[in-house]
């Protein structure tokens, strides 16, 4: 009989060991499934876990994928350690898109061309400007009218997609595009320098770079940082300590919202160059699942990037050279992120073998 | 033949031997009391009677059979039936459906319903079947414990500490249902640390101190001085009080008055008590008298106090958050380790960021090095067990926790110093500790309030006692004068109003006085 | 005049899916789970319904189909958070997560694809009065189901002692683990109950309200559900009538529309979402209100034996 007994000390190996498990056993049923499916399993691992890794272009694409699921994954890390669960950062990213892509958009159709060291901190603000608007909405229904933050945030989600629609059908319709929805490509003044030639690699993963450094600063650093994981740990050693829950609230999603927002900027400017309706591909949710299999941790949040870019870039590359649906990817994903809660409470719990003997007594 | 007897019986905890050989004997019909302070292992006691803990040793007898209770349903099988000091009532249900949920057969409400009436009427337990029980005060919630208990046609009743909660008239109503109750034939077990109550109902008394029984005797035959010393031992030497060099007033509550929170808080009643620098003030008290909701006002998580209500050396801080306080000196230390002194995940080192802030920066920088210093000398200086300065709380024994965190208050040199149970459910050699480390603050000048449900204690270590009950607060008065005796009836809110506190009054008194209200 | 029986109509139908999936959240949370997959949940059973339907043409294996794999998805939910208790919050968002791109998977070769016709079902006689009869009487009969269902969960909570204990659990799992019962198993039972009915909800979508498959059919209606039952207070009745509103306000975008008003149709489209924010701004600001009405030990984990 198997029982579960509490641990006196979180296991800290364990806590390392269980994204890895939970991959392996993720890895195992992706084999099990592309069997099911008539394919040879370990050329559909591959497509996940090594094409992806086989030439500086599939790198770079990697890493392209990687760097706003990185930053948004950073904002979140933030928040759920505050015990706030901010779900939306998918319509907080879309926010940023609309943010910083509305910056570069009217550079564009005013015809002005200025140079990129005044241009790209014009989109950034812009886009941690949208992405922080659309979370406070979120701050101030809790902060006020106490509620949940976890549905208010997701309906933004739609209310943000729609929003999208409405621009790109509506006022930023390019008058060339032929009726489709979608923007104006943005002049070449406001796209992001590039990183590596010869790739789409832009400078925004120097900003996530940089972000991860700062989160991680700001966490176990900064005296702010440590209360809003007080205040997400044990609320009421919080409110013994004197620690303003109200503070904590708003800073975790202004921290949340302006990075998904930043994210959305940057993609804006540095992969898409224009705004249409189907840009995002639940790149706030995916952030989710990255938050988790990266502890929350910021340099986690960077390996679960990889990680789960690779997946995304796997699911493509699945597609094109076996014939595999791109919707796997999202099976992964997901069962990635459950088998990773079930491994978790080997963080906090060991399993006993009880004889019958010890159980009758 | 007796309807339960305990023999022999002992239960080990890992830092604590809560029961030690421990014999009970219970007539049929008889109100059994079971006395003892808090953490005298009476409830340890009771949950091997109804059968939520095993015994490591020793037999349990139940009309002359021995017998091995696993569990409360089969406790209740056999006939006996708990009623808990902290309810254990669902809010959003009715007493009849509250009722209904406690009993094993397959009855349809409606006979339920019939059932509770007339066992009301039978022992003149008001119960009205079909409210929720949120909107029951709390001696109706007792009463429909009580008729849960009794329906189901119990041979012995465990009462845990159950006059805690009510008005003297409810106290005497109780009593008439008990007598009868044992009169029919149900034996009583009647746990409480009420002096007076005791003699007044109960046929014999067993008295716990420390895991072990210290005496049984005839409750009718006692008086409270002679109850008091089985219960707290000796009368605590008077010579042992060191001079008190009390100096300026530190700290002054005035007039505090704060509503409850919710229906089961406790009001705090103009509230007056004053510390003055270099000496200890203890605040005695039962549980649930409005303790944790005077502390929350003191330490500013509750800011709810009326302006000027609170004074630090003549500064009006009854708004000021916990961190403004600690800033002007004063410190505090509250009743749960756990979850509210301490974060259980967290290091001790983390921990120690709570209430000390010396290892960060104006601007928020926390140097981590100052900090593991900080928890380093803190463990030194506490004698702390304790894996390290990365052991997570969670991870220490409860008096080991405690000794940290009362060392950290006492590290930042406070000015006052306010501490809630500073060594409830502390092994002995920590409490010694404590103890000595609080009386060292005061002799350096710090003006201190403990908090304590240990009367004992309080005797140790205070200058100056006050008593609350139900959210009032009684006079001072000077330890040296105190008797454990005067300070019981005080509990009980029977204090002088105005003036100065008569001398001490005669032992014997007439027994099941009322007890006035305030 | 036509057109408000049409309208109506149409509410009911829109309003269906909320309800049986509300009522199926509200079974969760009055046993103390809060349930965060219920998109996913509803997503795999609309799959597995259509897919059904698709194979088979009947439509009621099609809604077993559905309540057997919100069931199913459900159990694993629940046997992850009862057992070993992961955090609530996070293993429903995996569940969804997961629920959306295993339907997106499983559902890839049914996009586009029609199910045969189906006969319009009508009440006899009923349906042929005047307004009501276009109004009322011409639904799938997976309505008029909800609206039984909606009755029977109304008798099962408050006037047997099944539902007295649920109640009871999620009041204080801890209090009726000391009266002896079952805590643990009594809350998969509900868990799993609750998913059945997402299932149901979700195949409704597939099978009768769309009817079709695409990714991401349920639009959010799970969370909406989630709402629902905060707005209902955890009342049945509440539940039926809180969906049937939102199904309103979701049925009003296109009203108005049809009726020529000037407002863009993507603005039109946030109402329902937008109008479940004003609600939960509202409900939610009593918390005492909301105390005395919410299961009490909801999200929170239990330990039997601490």
């Amino acid at each position: 009989m198997l029982k579960l007994e509490p641990r006196p000390q979180p296991s800290r190996w364990m806590s390392v060991a269980s994204p890895v498990l939970a991959l392996v056993l993720t890895a195992i049923l992706a084999a099990g499934l592309f069997a099911a499916l008539g394919k040879d399993p370990v050329q559909g691992l591959s497509m996940y876990f090594v094409v992806p890794l086989s030439s500086l272009r599939q790198i770079s694409e990697v890493l392209l994928k990687a760097t706003p699921l990185i930053i948004i994954a950073l904002g979140l890390a933030v928040c759920y350690r505050s015990d706030v669960w901010n779900i939306g950062a998918e319509g907080q990213y879309l926010l940023g898109v609309l943010g910083g892509g509305g910056v570069a958009l009217w550079l564009t159709t005013q015809g002005l061309v200025l140079p990129k060291i005044v241009v790209v901190p014009l989109v950034v603000i812009g886009g941690t400007l949208g992405g922080m608007a659309w979370a406070a909405i979120v701050a101030l229904l809790r902060d006020r009218f106490n509620a949940s933050e976890i549905l208010v945030s997701l309906m933004l989600v739609y209310v943000a997609q729609q929003l999208v629609n409405y621009m790109v059908f509506g006022p930023w319709k390019d008058p060339k595009g032929f009726g489709f929805p979608q923007t104006r490509n943005f002049d070449v003044s406001t796209w992001l320098p590039n990183l590596i030639p010869g790739t789409r690699l832009h400078i925004g993963l120097l900003f996530a770079l940089a972000l991860v450094a700062l989160t991680w600063v700001f966490m176990f650093r900064i005296y702010r940082g440590y209360q809003l994981q007080v205040g997400g740990l044990a609320p009421l050693a919080a409110r013994y300590a004197g620690f303003s829950s109200s503070a904590s609230l708003w800073t975790a999603l202004m921290i949340s919202g302006g990075l998904a927002g930043l994210a959305g900027a940057l993609d804006a400017v540095g992969t898409l160059q224009q705004i249409n309706p189907h840009l995002s591909a639940g790149l706030g949710f995916t952030a989710i699942i990255v938050c988790f299999v990266g502890r929350l941790n910021p340099l986690g949040i960077v390996f679960a990037g990889l990680l789960l870019s690779m997946m995304i870039i796997g699911g493509e590359l699945g597609q094109s050279r076996l014939g595999l649906p791109n919707a796997l990817t999202g099976v992964f994903q997901g069962l990635l992120l459950v088998l990773l809660l079930a491994c978790d409470t080997l963080i906090n719990y060991r399993i006993r073998v009880r004889s019958a003997l010890a159980a009758a007594r | 033949m007796l309807r339960l007897e305990l023999v022999g019986i002992s239960k080990q905890y890992p830092a604590v031997r809560a029961n030690d050989n421990v014999d009970l004997r219970v007539e049929p019909g008889e109100i059994h009391a079971v006395l003892g302070e808090n953490g005298a292992g009476k409830s340890t006691m009771m949950k091997m009677i109804y059968g939520a803990v095993r015994p490591d040793a020793g037999e349990i007898r139940w009309n002359g059979e021995p017998v091995d209770i696993k569990s409360p349903l089969q406790a209740r099988n056999l006939g006996i039936s708990m009623v808990y000091q902290h309810f254990s009532l669902f809010d959003t249900l009715s007493a009849a459906e509250n009722v209904w949920l406690g009993l094993d057969k397959r009855l349809k409400l409606p006979e339920i319903t019939r059932r509770i009436s007339r066992v009301s009427k039978e022992y003149g337990l008001d119960v009205e079947p079909l409210r929720p029980v949120h909107s029951l005060s709390v001696g109706e919630r007792q009463r429909v414990e009580i008729v849960r208990a009794l329906l189901t046609e119990p041979k012995l009743l465990i009462l845990d500490e159950p006059t805690s909660v009510l008005t003297p008239q409810a106290v005497q109503k109780l009593f008439v249902t008990l007598r009868q109750l044992a009169a029919d034939g149900c034996s009583i077990l009647y746990i409480s640390h009420k002096l007076d109550e005791i003699r007044a109902l109960c046929h014999r008394c067993t008295v716990l101190r420390g895991g072990k029984v210290t005496g049984t005797v005839d409750p009718r035959e006692q008086d409270n001085a002679s109850l008091s010393r089985l219960m707290i031992g000796a009368e605590p030497p008077q010579l042992q009080h060191k001079p008190v060099h009390a100096g300026a007033l530190a700290f002054a509550v005035q007039g505090l008055s704060v509503p409850q929170r919710d229906q089961f808080g406790t009001a705090l009643s103009d509230i007056a008590v004053e510390v003055r620098a270099g000496e200890i003030v203890g605040v005695a008290g039962v549980s649930g008298n409005g303790q944790q909701e005077l502390m929350a006002v003191l330490s500013g998580e509750d800011l709810r106090a009326p302006a000027n209500s609170i004074r630090l050396f003549g500064k009006d801080v009854a708004r000021h958050s916990p961190r403004r306080r600690r800033k002007e000196g004063l410190h505090f230390v509250p009743e749960e380790r756990l979850g509210r002194g301490a974060v259980p995940a967290m290091s001790l080192a983390g921990n120690t960021l709570l209430t000390r802030t010396e290892g960060v920066s104006a601007a928020g920088w926390i140097d981590t090095a100052k900090v593991q210093r900080l928890a380093a000398r803190l463990i030194e200086r506490f004698n702390v067990k304790a894996g390290g300065t990365g052991a997570a709380a969670r991870s220490l024994s409860g008096g080991n926790l405690q000794k940290f965190i009362v060392g950290r208050e006492i590290d930042a040199n406070p000015k006052v110093l306010i501490v809630s149970q500073p060594t409830w459910g502390v092994d002995v050699g920590a409490a010694a500790l404590i103890r000595g480390e609080l009386l060292k603050l005061r002799d350096a000048g710090c003006a201190l309030l403990v908090v304590s449900e240990e009367l004992d204690e309080l005797f140790e270590i205070a200058d100056r006692l006050v008593v609350i009950a139900q959210g009032r607060m009684s006079p001072s008065i000077a330890t040296a004068d105190a008797s454990v005796e005067r300070i019981g009836e005080w509990m009980s809110g029977l204090w002088p109003k105005g003036g100065e506190p008569p001398p001490a009054v005669p032992a014997a008194r007439v027994a099941g006085v009322h007890h006035a209200q305030a | 005049m036509n057109e408000v029986a049409l309208l109506i109509a149409a509410t009911l139908a829109s309003g269906t899916p909320l309800a049986l999936a509300g009522l199926g959240l509200l079974i969760n949370e009055k046993a103390g789970i809060l349930n965060l997959g219920a998109e996913g949940m509803m997503l795999v059973a609309a799959i597995a319904g259509f897919a059904t339907a698709f194979t088979t043409g009947s439509d009621t294996l099609a809604f077993i189909a559905g309540a057997a794999a919100g069931g199913l998805l459900a159990a694993c939910f629940g046997a992850l958070v009862i057992w070993l208790n992961t955090n609530q919050y996070a293993t429903g968002l995996a569940v969804s997560l997961f629920g959306y791109g295993f339907s997106a998977f499983v559902g890839v070769g049914y996009v586009g694809q029609k199910l045969s016709e189906r006969v319009p079902f009508e009440v006899p006689g009923l349906a042929q009065l005047p307004f009501i009869g276009p109004a009322l009487f011409r639904q799938h009969p997976m309505v008029y189901v909800t609206i039984a269902l909606i009755g029977a969960s109304m008798w099962f909570l408050y006037r047997s002692r099944g539902g007295l204990v649920l109640r009871a659990v999620g009041e204080s799992p801890e209090s009726a683990h000391a009266l002896g019962y079952k805590v643990r198993w009594i809350r998969l039972l509900a868990v799993v109950a609750g998913g059945a009915l997402c299932g149901l909800a979700g195949a409704f979508l597939s099978v009768a309200y769309a009817p079709l498959w695409v990714e991401g059919l349920t639009a959010g209606r799970g969370w909406i559900a989630l709402a629902l039952t905060t707005f209902a207070t955890w009342r049945p009745l509440r539940v039926l009538f809180g969906a049937y509103l939102f199904g309103g306000v979701t049925m009003a975008q296109f009203a108005l529309q049809g009726a020529g008003v000037n407002i863009s149709s993507q603005l039109l489209a946030m109402l329902p979402y937008l109008s479940t924010v004003v609600v939960l701004a509202l409900i939610s600001r009593n918390p005492a209100w909301i105390r005395i009405n919410m299961p009490a030990s909801l999200g929170k984990p239990f330990h039997p034996g601490a």
